[in-house]
């Protein structure tokens, strides 16, 4: 008999009021008795619209049921079948607009946790679980996979499975892509995704670090030099600004290079080098899970006042829910229906305030979504040291631009054939938020993973 | 890890390194840069590509020390091997077609001025360098600067080697002495940068200048080394770090350039008290 609680087993987490002045893990985890309680939600549907709903097609009711089953290792199992980062997806998919929102479950109450399990399952293995096993049977093909984020990690481990040897070659000193860069260590803690990537090392995947692609080797090298195909991860981490006045000032940072610092280059251990202001007030331009990122750790850093400003409403955020609500939790305020007009800074050229404008919503825009209007004459001012701009991130031209037939659109988005994600160029092949802009961790793995399969159609065809 | 395979003194507070580095140097090109780590809790910190041995697979530096991290480099010596070493990044510089350019150097901005001069001489451009110090005492990279041009006046603000003046003084001079340049490169402090791109507007002489902004990742992604050029925003490491000096914001930069200072002074003096302390206890 399915537990008909029509809520979902809550996640403990740290305290509000504790957790912003940490960087430790927010939400804790599972207890085995918690996943167990939540797992026995699930009413195994025949037609599964869960699975529908992941884009990587998760077998979700097999997972779960080994977990009600106590079988944890099974559950991991299954989750690997279809997904190479689940302690990573189980953390930041966001499960409500994807599997969670097809669970029939949702329809009178809660869905099932599914990402709750999923981290669940996947910690477990980590703590308990056996090495897996390695590399496939070597079958004498060489692919290069351009960019370590989710989409060149997933792809490399797909065709280290096949046999295939891979080299990933990475612009930064760590691998992960956005995961290590982006993300921060309070919603996916950087030794879960090292533990990944050292699974992937142990698979046989060589990752060559400090290769900036299209600077010390271009694409057409990387063929001379005998890779038979190469796969384009490289994301869309050109940070965009407003364009409007001041953006120069001291004090104006991208998202990008205030996540960087903090997360990549640890700018909030005494430990490392890297500088970092320490403001008292800040405003975060944007409202998608970047800019709750960058409020959060804003906190963090001892911010005492954060505040996020956003020209549509809540409901049009496109950030996940949960990070919504942690955020009002822990005291982000939020300035909704409000757009930036100007930056102004005080004598010695550092921020001093956020001059912004009162937005009302229109008719609907292309994206359907009602599109906000300024309102004439309702200019206020947020006094504060620091703004960060979360306003979205276009795709890097350095690979696109180094690369002869390698077409883009007009937003920079290398363009591929739908599913084989077979570029304009013979051999190569690309996926993740270089080909779709700015999106999510598990669509760039399961373009990865469609691209790793092409790839394999490719040199098998060939050989 | 980059092996050091050779390291030089150049003056009290200027060290030159010779870096294995066989994929970098295959590809650098005047104007061009590296960003290095020390080690694991580094900052990342950009220097330009001095020069490079194709054959020998080497990459030269010249560096200031002015901070922690120039500080760390400094202690390694030949033998030891830097942690991460990236390049080439930044756009070469555009010199071609030019009959004649005055090159100018502010200091530690010799070293980067140097491969510009030694790239405009080996393609046939005449060369004047002019290279300007505080004192005799910290002249840096003469030999080299001589060899890469037609005519090298050094001058210093105490006269110390008897030219006194600034660099801008020098310049005047060649131009009004008919020196007909057709491009002038200029490469040290923004003031001076900004003093020999106001001169150089008024001939209408076209003039290249080198920007050097904090920088992190070096490809683009995080926008911290953005300038306002030709009021446009562009981002140094990878639409410069040559621009149209007579198009950027000096302003602004200067104000940008400052944004860590108290706590770079702060991170500079720790660690010197920390090395006392090592050699106290010693
Ligand atoms: C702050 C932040 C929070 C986010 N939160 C979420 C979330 O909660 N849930 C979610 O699903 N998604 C989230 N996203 C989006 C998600 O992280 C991305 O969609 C995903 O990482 C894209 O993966 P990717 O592999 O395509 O690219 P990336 O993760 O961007 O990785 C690309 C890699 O390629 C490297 N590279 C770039 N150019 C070159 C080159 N020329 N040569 C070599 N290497 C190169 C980069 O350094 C990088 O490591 C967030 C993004 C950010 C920035
Ligand atoms: C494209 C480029 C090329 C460069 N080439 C050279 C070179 O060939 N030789 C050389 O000596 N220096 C060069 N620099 C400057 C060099 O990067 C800085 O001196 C270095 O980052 C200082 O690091 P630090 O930790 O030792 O000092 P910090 O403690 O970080 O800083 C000490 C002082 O240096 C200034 N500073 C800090 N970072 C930078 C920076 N990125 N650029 C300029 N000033 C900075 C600070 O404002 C401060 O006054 C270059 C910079 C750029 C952007
Ligand atoms: S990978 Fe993401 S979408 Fe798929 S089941 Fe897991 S949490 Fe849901
Ligand atoms: S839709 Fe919900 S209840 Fe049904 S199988 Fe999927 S997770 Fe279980
Ligand atoms: S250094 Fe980050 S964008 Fe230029």
């Amino acid at each position: 008999m399915p537990d008909r609680n029509p809520k979902k087993t809550p996640m403990p987490e740290q305290e509000p009021d504790v957790r912003n002045k940490n960087f430790k893990e927010v939400a804790l985890g599972y207890t085995e008795e918690m996943a167990r309680g939540e797992a026995a939600r699930c009413l195994h549907c025949k037609n599964q619209p869960c699975v529908r709903g992941c884009p990587v097609g998760v077998h979700i009711p097999d997972f779960i049921r080994s977990i009600a089953e106590g079988d944890y290792e099974g559950a991991y199992r299954t989750l690997k079948l279809t997904n190479s980062l689940p302690a990573v997806c189980g953390r930041v998919c966001p499960q409500e607009n994807q599997c969670e929102h097809n669970c029939v479950r949702g329809i009178k109450g809660e869905p099932v946790g599914i990402g709750r399990l999923e981290r669940f399952a996947a910690d477990w293995h980590m703590k308990h679980g056996k090495e897996e096993e390695s590399h496939g049977k070597p079958n004498g093909h060489k692919v290069a996979v351009v960019g370590a984020g989710p989409a060149g990690l997933t792809c490399a481990g797909d065709l280290a499975a096949m046999g295939y040897s891979v080299t990933v070659f990475e612009a930064l000193h760590t691998a992960g892509g956005v995961l290590m860069y982006g993300i921060p260590q309070f919603r996916l803690p950087k030794e879960i995704v090292q533990k990944e990537i050292d699974t992937l090392r142990k698979k046989g995947v060589k990752i060559e670090t400090d290769m900036v692609i299209g600077k010390v080797l271009t694409v057409d090298e990387l063929f001379q030099k005998g890779f038979e195909a190469v796969f384009i991860g490289t994301g869309a981490g050109l940070p965009n600004f407003m364009n409007i006045p001041g953006e120069g000032l001291v004090g104006v940072y991208s998202a990008n290079e205030f996540l960087t610092r903090v997360n990549l280059m640890k700018a909030y251990r005494p430990e490392y080098d890297t500088p970092i202001i320490r403001p008292k007030n800040v405003a975060v331009v944007g409202g998608g899970n970047v800019a709750m990122d960058a409020a959060r750790t804003a906190l963090r850093l001892g911010a005492e006042k954060v505040h996020i400003v956003y020209r549509r409403s809540e409901e049009q955020m496109p950030a996940r829910r949960e990070e919504v609500h942690h955020a009002k939790e822990e005291g982000v305020v939020f300035n909704l229906l409000c757009n930036p007009v100007e930056i102004r800074g005080d004598e010695n050229g550092k921020v001093a305030s956020i001059e912004c404008i009162h937005m009302e919503l229109g008719e609907p825009d292309a994206s359907g979504r009602r599109r906000p209007v300024p309102i004439d004459g309702s200019n206020f001012r947020i006094p504060v040291d620091c703004v960060v701009m979360a306003i979205g991130n276009s795709p890097n031209p350095l690979v696109r631009s180094t690369t002869e037939g390698l077409e883009a659109n007009k937003r920079g988005c290398i363009v591929v054939k739908d599913e084989s994600m077979a570029t304009t160029r013979e051999g190569v092949y690309a996926a993740g938020d270089a080909v779709s802009g700015a999106a999510t961790v598990i669509l760039a793995m399961g373009g990865g993973k469609d691209a790793a399969r092409s790839i394999d159609r490719y040199i098998q065809a060939k050989a | 890890m980059f092996q050091i395979l050779q390291k030089r003194k150049l003056n009290d507070s200027m060290t030159l390194m010779v870096v294995d580095a066989p994929l970098i140097a295959k590809k650098a090109k005047a104007g061009e840069f590296i960003i290095l780590r020390v080690n694991e809790q580094g900052e990342r910190i950009p220097l330009t590509i001095a020069d490079y041995d194709r054959e020998k697979g080497t990459v030269t530096i010249i560096y200031q020390i002015v901070g922690k991290t120039t500080m760390l480099l400094d202690q390694l010596n030949k033998g030891d091997a830097i942690r991460d070493f990236i390049g080439p990044l930044g756009k070469a510089s555009e010199l071609e077609g030019h009959k004649k350019a005055a090159v100018i150097g502010g200091g530690a901005g010799c070293a980067i001025a140097w491969p510009q001069a030694k790239a405009l001489h080996a393609q046939g451009t005449k060369v004047d360098m002019i290279a300007g110090f505080r004192n005799r005492d910290i002249v840096i990279l003469e030999d080299e600067m001589r060899a890469a041009s037609d005519r090298l006046t050094i001058m210093t603000d105490d006269g110390s080697n008897g030219n006194k003046g600034f660099v801008t003084d020098a310049l005047q001079k060649n131009i009004e002495n008919g020196a007909d340049y057709d491009l002038v490169v200029a490469i040290g402090p923004l003031v001076m940068m900004r003093a020999v791109c106001s001169l150089t507007k008024k001939y209408g002489i076209k003039t290249i200048i080198s920007m050097n902004p904090i920088m992190i990742d070096g490809t683009g992604m995080c926008g911290g080394c953005r300038l306002t050029v030709g009021g446009k925003t562009k981002f140094a490491c990878v639409d410069g770090p040559d621009f149209d000096g007579h198009e950027v914001d000096f302003d602004e930069a200067i104000q940008r350039s400052r944004t860590y200072s108290e706590m770079e002074r702060a991170a500079a003096r720790d660690f010197k008290c920390h090395l006392m302390e090592g050699v106290e206890h010693a």
